[in-house]
């Protein structure tokens, strides 16, 4: 994630993240989900749950999964990989990632997700899950 | 569990081609008549009809007794109560069969209709057998068979009490029933004998030195026992009422009541005027397949005289409704003997007995081990060679019995000593063979439950028991299920894992200890130590609860524990269906003045909240988003409300009733006690959520037993039921104390919670936590009340802390900008609402 594409924004300074637990931000009228790992890493991923269609994806409890950073959902505790947005426990359901960097202190995120989350990850902005 | 597939409801047209089957009798051997051939009979070849002669359906008579521990008759209800609705069963409650024609076919109720049959069976059981004491008959003389009798007995010593007596209750028979009824006249507070004509207590079942061990275990409660003892008369008061018992050689023993418990005979009746063949000492005569000396007339349970004997135990009677099903259905079963096994919790001495207890068997040896101090007498019956085990006698520790039972007739592979030394000196590892009975109640052998868990996908204890019935009459047969099953798991390469998840290898109560021993305070510090990786929505919030039960005084948003929250427990309120959240001020016993629930109307009016009442006798306000959480708790804080924990696992609400201030049967203040418990335990956390509820009197207006601790006020104190709940599994909450001050009260439920929360397992209600501890509720309560583990200092101090060190946690946050600053919509856009959160109203609610 080293290329951020045009138009980026910057959305908070890092040490608003709190380690471990997520918050939303919105990228325009897109919601996003981003979240500050233990080791320091930060995601950012849409903030639409698929399963219940709610916004609610900030609010799970980051974890991990064999070496995977995780965040379940709050809702019906689905696991999603934090990097590629792939739901662990159903691996047909995708949340859009978008690219993000910590610049100068400034969480930086790409205000369109990246190529293969954009395909499909736009198309669900506004809806429910939806398998591949 | 996997549900029992219900077999197909039958169509009228295959009941009218249906042989009809009449049986007499409504008692446990019917309803196992009943259920084996509806199980089996999936074409409806045959209909059923049964009289039963009480106005109730079957019910578990072993279980009798728990009638008085505070239990409903419902729950001694047997199997699944659908099997009377089934079309092919018509129970007829309350009718009592007064003829059998074997000519005509047909039966005679006492309302004088007629009813035919194509096969009659004849369950009719047993009366008690009161022996010729003088004045049996008195009042003040009952016997111990059914849940009128037991009723009856209950109210008759209720109400001598109530007269402010001492009642002096003096049980005939020493046997079985007769020390169940001496620990319901116990337990209902009466001054207890028991007195025996045979040299021993359980004369059928134990030997001498199983006897007297028992009846030094059973004084050590205050019931005295008196052996070798000839009751005479009863005799009277002046009104007629029974005032003592006359026994040869003695003086008289005093007695207010008297329960007879000298054995049953059985209800040959309609045998004997029909012509049937009977036994010398009573019976219908039935052969090897339960066939009566009359054609199409069977004999099943304490009627039937089979092998020159009738029986008087649920077994055999079970494996007699067993075989008739079989046959009516054209199999070939035939009676195998009967297992006379017993084991027994009598007064809350364990007792048993199996197979050839009394070494007769030709060269039989015995090895005794026997401790009069720890009240322990154990025997083994050997065969001459001493390798097979023939039978035994267990008193005072019983918990061999269900490795040992199974073993009958068979080599016991071991040195037979090391399963009499005392609990946990010796594990021995049997290894059952197949065909070795496990259940002898639902005759279930151990290849039957191998093959469950084996062929049928049962992957534990629950789910085997529903699919095979093992242990769902007497239970006695559970810990050895247990080993099956999780020995065949293992095998099948299943690992019984008792882990939290894939970061902890420890269970929550291990975790509970480590956590607790190790001094560890936060999660990177314990998952370091004793787990692995980053942990996930299953062991943190796990460690969240645990570090709030051992460091109460931190707050749940306080450094890395805000991490471990749930979002419920992390926004402090409860996440609805689109991600909004409700929020529910504590009410503390329902108890709220017009001031408060002005206040509550008002904020939710000005923040287009929906509003609920709950179940908990409080307010729900739903449709909260979570940037508005602080604004209305300002508004609820600023008007003395507090957070009322409705988001987490922790104490919820304790429901109450109005109690004496206002009730005209209240015999105590429930509300008063309500508030007590709650500000007492408001902010407990716990591995599942919990409720109270108070009750002011025996009307139970605040359902309390439906909670995890339910109070019942008495005319002395408090009765202290625990293990309550409501939801998918409903259960009742069971006796623990009874009467109790307020300090006894609080300081047992103090334990009790504490004692849960340490040793719980994650999302584990109390019911299930009680029924899963080795020992159960009787263990509980020794840990409670008796200290029988010694940590109740413990316990005690722990909860002293929690008491000690609670605040507000909603006040706390009001006060920290740092832990307000979560409560935003977007990083970026603290107060912007989430755009796809829109309501319409209706039913003029938002």
């Amino acid at each position: 994630m080293s290329v951020i594409a045009v138009g980026s924004t910057t959305v908070c300074a890092y040490d608003v993240l709190l380690p471990e637990r997520g918050a939303a931000a919105l990228l325009g009228d897109v919601q996003i989900a981003l979240f500050r790992t233990h080791a320091g890493e930060v995601f950012a991923i849409g903030n639409q749950d698929p399963f219940s269609g709610a916004n609610v994806m900030s609010r799970g409890i980051v974890g991990s999964r064999g070496e995977v950073p995780t965040v379940a959902s709050p809702m019906f505790k689905q696991v999603f990989d934090l990097r590629t947005g792939v739901c662990l426990d159903d691996p047909e359901v995708v949340l859009p990632v978008y690219p993000v960097e910590v610049i100068e202190g400034q969480v930086v995120v790409a205000a369109l997700s990246d190529g293969l989350a954009r395909a499909d990850g736009s198309a669900r902005a506004d809806g429910l899950a939806r398998t591949r | 569990t996997e549900p029992v597939p219900s077999s197909r409801r039958a169509t009228m047209a295959e009941l009218r081609r249906a042989r009809h089957v009449v049986v007499v009798g409504g008692g446990m051997v019917a309803h196992r008549l009943v259920e084996a051939l509806r199980q089996r009979d999936t074409g409806t070849s045959h209909r059923i009809t049964v009289f039963a002669e009480e106005p109730r359906l079957p019910y578990d008579r072993v279980a009798l007794t728990s009638y008085f521990s505070g239990r409903d008759p419902q729950d001694l209800s047997l199997g699944d109560p659908d099997l009377w609705n089934d079309p092919a069963v018509n129970l007829r409650k309350g009718v009592q069969v007064t003829a059998i024609d074997t000519t005509a076919k047909t039966v005679t109720t006492a309302r004088g209709e007629q009813v035919a049959y194509d096969e009659l069976v004849l369950a009719t059981g047993s009366s008690a057998f009161i022996p010729p004491v003088k004045n049996n008959d008195a009042q003040g003389c009952f016997v111990y068979r059914t849940i009128d009798d037991v009723a009856a007995l209950r109210v008759y010593v209720e109400r001598l009490k109530s007269e402010g007596k001492q009642v002096n209750g003096v049980v005939v028979g020493g046997g079985l029933l007769g020390l169940e009824a001496a620990g319901a006249l116990r337990a209902l507070g009466a001054a207890t004998k028991v007195v025996e004509f045979a040299p021993r207590l359980m004369p059928l079942q134990v030997d001498e030195g199983g006897g007297s061990a028992l009846a030094r275990l059973i004084e050590g409660l205050d019931v005295d026992v008196l052996t070798a003892t000839q009751c005479q008369r009863v005799k009277l008061t002046s009104q007629g009422a029974a005032r003592a018992m006359a026994v040869a050689d003695g003086p008289d023993l005093p007695a207010d009541v008297v329960v007879f418990a000298t054995g049953v005979r059985p209800r040959d009746d309609l045998g004997r005027a029909a012509g049937l063949q009977l036994g010398e000492r009573g019976g219908v005569v039935v052969d090897e397949a339960c066939r009566t000396s009359v054609p199409g007339v069977w004999a099943i349970g304490e009627v039937a005289c089979i092998e020159g004997r009738v029986w008087g135990l649920i077994a055999p009677g079970y494996t007699m409704a067993e075989i008739v099903a079989d046959r009516l259905l054209g199999g070939e079963a035939t009676f195998p003997g009967a297992d006379t096994s017993t084991k027994l919790k009598l007064l809350g001495v364990d007792v048993a007995s199996f197979g050839d207890a009394f070494g007769a068997t030709e060269g039989a040896l015995d090895i005794v081990y026997a401790d009069p101090v720890a009240g322990v007498y154990k025997k083994l019956v050997l065969s001459d060679d001493a390798r097979t085990l023939l039978g035994g006698i267990l008193v005072g520790d019983a918990s061999a019995y269900s490795g040992l039972r199974p073993m009958v007739g068979r080599e016991l592979g071991a040195d037979p000593a090391a399963f009499l030394l005392p609990e946990g000196a010796a594990p021995v590892q049997l290894e059952l063979p197949d065909d070795a009975p496990v259940c002898s109640c639902n005759n279930v052998s151990a290849g039957t439950i191998r093959c469950a868990v084996r062929d049928e996908g049962c992957a534990d204890v629950k789910s085997v028991c529903g699919r095979t019935k093992a242990g769902s009459s007497c239970g006695s047969c559970l810990p050895i299920v247990k080993n099956l099953v999780n020995a065949e798991l293992t095998k099948a390469g299943v690992e019984v894992s008792k882990a939290l998840c894939e970061h902890f290898t420890l269970s929550r109560a291990e975790l509970f200890d480590v956590v607790r021993v190790t001094g560890l305070r936060t999660f990177s510090e314990i998952v370091e130590r004793h787990g692995s990786g980053r942990g996930c929505d299953i062991c943190k919030p796990v460690v969240g609860s645990i570090l709030a039960s051992l460091d109460p005084a931190g707050h749940v948003l306080e450094g890395e524990r805000a991490a471990l929250q749930d979002t419920n427990d992390h926004v402090m309120a409860n996440l609805q269906k689109d991600g909004t959240y409700s929020v529910v001020p504590r009410i503390p016993g329902g108890e709220i003045t017009p001031d408060g629930l002005i206040t509550i109307g008002e904020v939710a009016r000005d923040f287009g909240l929906y509003t609920k009442i709950t179940g908990g006798q409080r307010v729900d306000l739903f449709g909260a988003r979570i940037e508005q959480l602080p604004a209305i708790w300002k508004r609820l804080v600023d008007a003395g409300f507090e957070s009322g924990h409705a988001y987490g696992k922790a104490l919820r609400t304790v429901k109450s009733c109005v109690g004496s201030t206002w009730c005209r049967y209240g015999v105590q203040d429930s509300v008063g006690m309500a508030i007590a418990l709650e500000l007492r335990y408001r902010g407990l956390r716990s591995p599942h959520k919990l409720k109270l509820g108070v009750s002011g009197c025996a009307r139970e207006c605040a359902e309390a037993r439906g909670k995890d601790v339910g109070v019942i006020a008495t005319e002395k104190g408090w009765n202290l039921y625990v293990g309550g709940n409501g939801g998918m599994t409903p259960r009742h909450a069971e006796l623990l104390a009874s009467d109790l001050t307020d300090e006894e009260l609080f300081r047992a439920v103090d334990r009790f919670l504490m004692y849960y929360i340490r040793t719980g397992d994650r999302l584990q209600r109390t019911s299930v936590w009680i029924r899963e501890l080795e020992g159960g509720l009787d263990h509980v309560r020794d840990v409670v009340l008796n200290d029988s583990l010694g940590i109740a200092a413990d316990l005690d101090a722990a909860m002293a802390l929690h008491v000690d060190s609670y605040v507000d946690e909603w006040q706390a946050t009001l006060n920290d900008p740092a832990k307000l600053a979560r409560f935003v919509s977007f990083v970026n856009a603290p107060d912007q609402p989430d755009a796809d959160l829109r309501y319409v109203v209706e039913r003029n609610q938002p």
